[in-house]
């Protein structure tokens, strides 16, 4: 086994709270990073992903545990890393040579040196005769290029990149993927390692020579395996590739499931998954989003008989796995769809609510919320309890951040409003901040909810 | 060059101006020195505390000079206080919340309550120099442009984006790297939009405390302020006049020599994705980036001395890697000194508030009784003269706003109102008035709008231009009727910038209450009942106890009032009365 360049060690990561409760994003995780690896990291929104690599690079002290590079402690030495950001992170006031060469110059670099490093570098990135430009009149290709730059001129041991493609369009962000795996395999550049968190299952498989994936609440390390006999470039029709991306919704889509073996390839260790949660934690999806999403699982399991696939299905709504997985997931909750082996089922109540008009479906979007959601159902029965028929938000707030990291809870209670809201269970006042339960719809609340047992 | 000329014409110029460019810039720079030179004398000179004023206009041009260099020193003082004090507050999480309350409530206390005190301190530090009174009336302007400055380079620190900050982290940049390549530009913007304002207040306070009694001494200094005064109370109106004009000069100079240079200079330090298409030209920016000498000189004494900051700065952090220092036992170190300083400076604190609060019982309580009267008064006026300013600005600004054309034109003008100091204008609107008839009482009033008027028309006239033109289409097509289109569109549609306006006219009218309320003309002492006049006439008693009582009550009066009303307002301005989603 050769020696890890970086080697995290039970590192996690925790929010202190007021009360006795920690908020956990992150469970006590070991990891490392070898030379000559493209390591992937691949997980749900809110799984930490970009909290791990920050812990990695460095940048982020984690709450236990310790990371060390070359082993030694990282805070102690000085480490040869550079960060591709989701957001280029270029500074605006500064030409693109002077971005790039602003890290030679913390160096303490002489100015010819830098100047020619810089030029040298701008050159293999396809940026000729932009160094006078500044970033604003480039376009987010081009901008990108110039964050690649930036990050290879100080000829980083470990490359990190956090969604350095997700900013981009289609066709670009796959025209510099290329060129960065061609920079790669010709060993062109002196990096020895790239750990690229990233939510496409796609990008991964292309990439990536490891991948792990991270499931959430709090985050822990699900499955680490190698990619092996897939040599670069890889053909994203044939079929290990397909069977692989496969293979990664399906536990992606499964969370409460630990992942089965690769087929054909090795597997990671299984982590712990501790979560001892209240309340489940709401997917921030629309309702008229969860009604479409339905309606479309209907055409195509009409056409597929019975059965959808979420990868297919992500590819006719061309959507990323992030922006569809919260829809899936609400579906579920709510008990319209159920998930198995990476595909979709439609249930007799998914099917009733697909197929109603609007009314009818709101009636049984409330009776599926008071039935499947906790949150939802304490906030209508406090209001139905109270004479006043108000409750103020800090309330609920105060309960779920027990659990939530602040911005989750916020999150957390705007899905439910949302929620709430569409079903007509009860309304909000959002200048004073309050739940409301509508005057003229008070006495049909209450008897709905009655009706809907509890 | 990304610039391509077309035009011969233009060539000839491109090729034939750095010359002249050149010449200018040498003649600017020998001009600045000799300035220098001249200010040196004049500050190190003996001190005339009172000196004569002359009212011949031959005397104006030394007498404008006088006052820029004083407002010109106490802004630098301004922005270096304010770079460093929002620096330590942003970065220091153990005293951020500490700091920004005391900035809070420091731009509360009214600035003129400060004149006595930092009068006779600076005088006593320097008793035989001009310097003394000199650095007493700069001091003062110091207190009054300094806090928004502060606030808003500590915000944009604040709101720098988190993966910028990791660039610079990842990179090992110096704290003075970080400082010269993210900072700074990131806060430019902010910092020159609050340097206007805050040279504007300058101005309105140097009219005022070139010229002022404290106990039984008079000070006097030579400058635009003190002519006007002193015009004024002799009646010669030509004097005035030509002290009018002399600051309406200034104000357009400045305007175009140094706030439109830097505005079109700042351009490039926007943070957006996108090249913006409108932009402010300005012809000396231009002189000074194809002036071929001070590119000379820039790139041999600022580039290599850069150059070597960095350089050693680089090597600094090698060695402390070198040396593998363990964090841990400086860290606690530097919590004890922490620990330590701050038990020193909060006895020193408490020790000062207590002689403080010593001081106010010297206060006669028949006195508290008419403070607390002079600040119910006060408040009325400050409220009248907002509410007169709302009711007039909103219809001009609404109507100005809704018409680019006339906006264009008046804007740049409203600008130049605002910048000009309104207690210029005091001696000659006092006079008119008693010609009328009227008493101080009322007049204050109108003397409060004069200065605080120009920030609410702003900001209507901006708001109104941001109401977009799709919700005025609504109201056309289905007929509004216009109490409709105002209820529904219009009001609606300024209240966030409306509140921003009235925010900062408000906190103006707090602080022009103490020179409206009470005046000197002719040696006669004009005053009328009120919580302004009351600071005024004790800090010209001498009387420090009165003073700091009635300073703490309208501190505590513009505090509360910021907590109880502008925050709420503001807070919803901010949710439900936003246009953008």
């Amino acid at each position: 086994m050769t020696e890890p360049i970086i080697r995290a060690q039970q590192v996690e990561k925790f929010y202190a709270q007021p009360s006795e409760n920690r908020i956990q994003v992150i469970s006590p995780t070991d990891l490392a990073i070898v030379p000559g690896e493209i390591v992937a990291l691949l997980g749900p929104s809110g799984s930490g992903k970009s909290t791990l690599l920050r812990m990695l690079a460095g940048l982020s002290k984690p709450s236990a545990g310790e990371v060390f590079w070359h082993e030694k402690p990282i805070s102690s030495v000085k480490i040869h890393v550079s960060i591709v950001f989701q957001s280029f992170a270029l500074f605006p006031w500064l030409t693109v040579l002077e971005n790039v060469e602003a890290p030679l110059k913390a160096q303490g670099m002489a100015p010819a040196e830098r100047r020619e490093r810089s030029l040298k570098i701008l050159n293999t990135v396809g940026l000729d005769g932009f160094q006078a430009a500044y970033p604003k009149e480039l376009s987010g290709g081009m901008r990108q290029r110039v964050g690649f730059a930036r990050a290879l001129v100080v000829e980083p041991e470990v490359l990190f990149m956090d969604e350095p493609f997700s900013a981009l369009d289609v066709l670009t962000a796959e025209n510099l993927r290329s060129e960065l795996l061609e920079l790669w395999d010709n060993k062109t550049i002196p990096t020895r390692s790239i750990f690229i968190v990233t939510h496409n299952i796609e990008e991964a498989v292309l990439l990536a020579d490891r991948i792990i994936v991270l499931g959430r609440n709090p985050g822990h390390v699900r499955t680490d395996f190698r990619v092996s006999n897939m040599p670069h470039p890889r053909d994203k029709k044939s079929q290990p590739f397909t069977h692989l991306v496969d293979y990664i919704y399906k536990v992606l889509t499964r969370p409460d499931v630990p992942p089965s073996d690769v087929p054909t390839l090795e597997t990671g260790r299984k982590v712990r998954d501790q979560r001892q949660m209240h309340y489940e934690m709401l997917p921030h999806a629309r309702p008229g989003g969860i009604a479409g999403l339905l309606e479309l699982v209907i055409d195509l399991t009409n056409q597929s008989g019975g059965r959808a696939d979420i990868y297919k299905l992500a590819d006719e709504l061309a959507f990323e796995i992030d922006d569809l997985l919260p829809i899936v997931d609400a579906a579920t909750l709510l008990g319209f769809l159920q998930v198995e082996e990476g595909d979709v089922l439609i249930t007799e109540d998914g099917r009733e609510f697909a197929e109603s008009e609007i009314l009818k479906q709101k009636e049984l979007f409330r009776k599926a919320a008071l039935d499947h959601v906790l949150l939802l159902r304490q906030i209508a029965r406090a209001l139905n309890n109270k004479s006043d028929h108000t409750i103020p938000e800090e309330f609920f707030l105060d309960m779920l951040d027990e659990q939530f990291s602040e911005e989750e809870t916020q999150r957390q209670l705007e899905t439910a409003i949302n929620w709430g809201r569409y079903a007509e269970l009860f309304d909000f006042d959002a200048a004073r901040r309050r739940f409301v339960l509508p005057e003229e719809e008070q006495d049909a609340e209450e008897s709905a909810f009655e009706a809907s047992g509890e | 060059m990304r610039q391509r000329y077309t035009l011969s014409r233009e060539l000839v110029i491109e090729r034939s101006w750095p010359v002249f460019l050149d010449l200018l810039v040498a003649a600017g720079l020998l001009a600045g020195f000799y300035a220098i030179l001249w200010i040196a004398k004049f500050w190190f000179s003996g001190a005339i505390p009172e000196v004569e004023i002359y009212r011949s206009p031959s005397h104006l041009p030394l007498y404008a000079f006088y006052s820029t260099v004083r407002i010109f020193v106490a802004y630098l003082l301004s922005l270096g206080f304010a770079i460093g004090y929002g620096y330590v507050a942003a970065y220091n999480p153990r005293v951020e919340a500490l700091m920004i309350a005391t900035l809070d409530i420091l731009q509360s206390i009214p600035v003129l309550s400060f004149l006595p005190g930092v009068m006779l301190a600076m005088m006593s530090i320097f008793p035989s120099r001009q310097i003394g009174i000199e650095l007493g009336a700069i001091l003062l302007i110091f207190t009054g442009e300094v806090w928004n400055m502060a606030f808003s380079f500590y915000s944009s620190l604040k709101s720098i984006p988190r993966e910028l900050h990791e660039a610079c982290t990842v990179n090992n940049f110096s704290p003075l790297q970080r400082l010269f390549q993210l900072e700074l530009p990131y806060a430019t913007i902010g910092l020159i939009w609050n340097s206007m304002v805050s040279v504007a207040s300058g101005w309105f306070f140097l009219m005022v405390c070139e010229m002022f009694p404290v106990g039984s001494r008079n000070f006097r200094l030579p400058g635009l302020g003190s002519y006007l005064q002193t015009a004024a109370s002799s009646g010669d109106n030509v004097a005035m006049v030509y002290g009018i004009i002399t600051m309406i000069a200034i104000i357009v100079l400045t305007d175009q020599l140094l706030w439109r240079p830097l505005i079109a200079w700042s351009d490039k330090f926007k943070f957006e994705n996108v090249e913006s298409s409108t932009r402010i030209n300005s012809p000396i920016l231009h002189l000074i980036r194809h002036s071929n000498m001070l590119g000379v000189i820039q790139r041999n004494t600022l580039v290599p001395l850069g150059e070597m900051v960095y350089r050693g700065l680089a090597h600094r952090s090698e060695r402390r890697y070198a040396r593998n220092t363990s964090k841990t036992s400086s860290h606690r170190s530097s919590t004890a000194v922490f620990a330590v300083a701050s038990l020193a400076i909060a006895a020193v604190i408490g020790i000062a508030a207590f002689h403080a609060i010593t001081l106010l019982r010297l206060v006669h309580s028949h006195e508290v009784v008419l403070l607390f009267e002079g600040a119910a008064a006060t408040f009325l006026r400050v409220n009248v003269s907002l509410l007169l300013a709302t009711a007039w600005t909103i219809p001009v600004g609404v109507m100005i706003g809704f018409n680019p054309r006339l906006a264009s034109i008046t804007q740049p003008l409203a600008q130049i109102a605002a910048s000009f100091p309104a207690t210029a204008l005091f001696p000659v609107i006092l006079v008119a008035l008693m010609k009328l008839g009227m008493g101080l009482g009322i007049g204050s009033i109108a003397l409060m709008m004069l200065g605080t008027q120009w920030y609410i028309l702003f900001n209507v006239i901006a708001g109104a231009m941001a109401i977009p033109s799709d919700l005025k289409e609504v109201a056309r097509l289905f007929h509004f009727t216009s109490l409709q289109r105002w209820t529904t569109v219009i009001l609606p549609g300024i209240f966030p910038f409306l509140i921003t306006g009235l925010v900062t006219a408000s906190g103006g009218a707090w602080n022009a209450s103490i020179v409206a309320e009470y005046f000197q003309l002719k040696n006669r002492t004009l005053m009328t009942q009120g919580l302004g006049a009351q600071i005024s006439a004790a800090s010209n008693r001498g009387d420090f106890p009165t003073l700091l009582l009635a300073t703490i009550i309208m501190a505590l009066m513009v505090v509360t009032i910021n907590r109880l009303i502008w925050r709420r307002l503001y807070k919803l301005a901010e949710t439900k009365y936003r246009l953008e989603g």
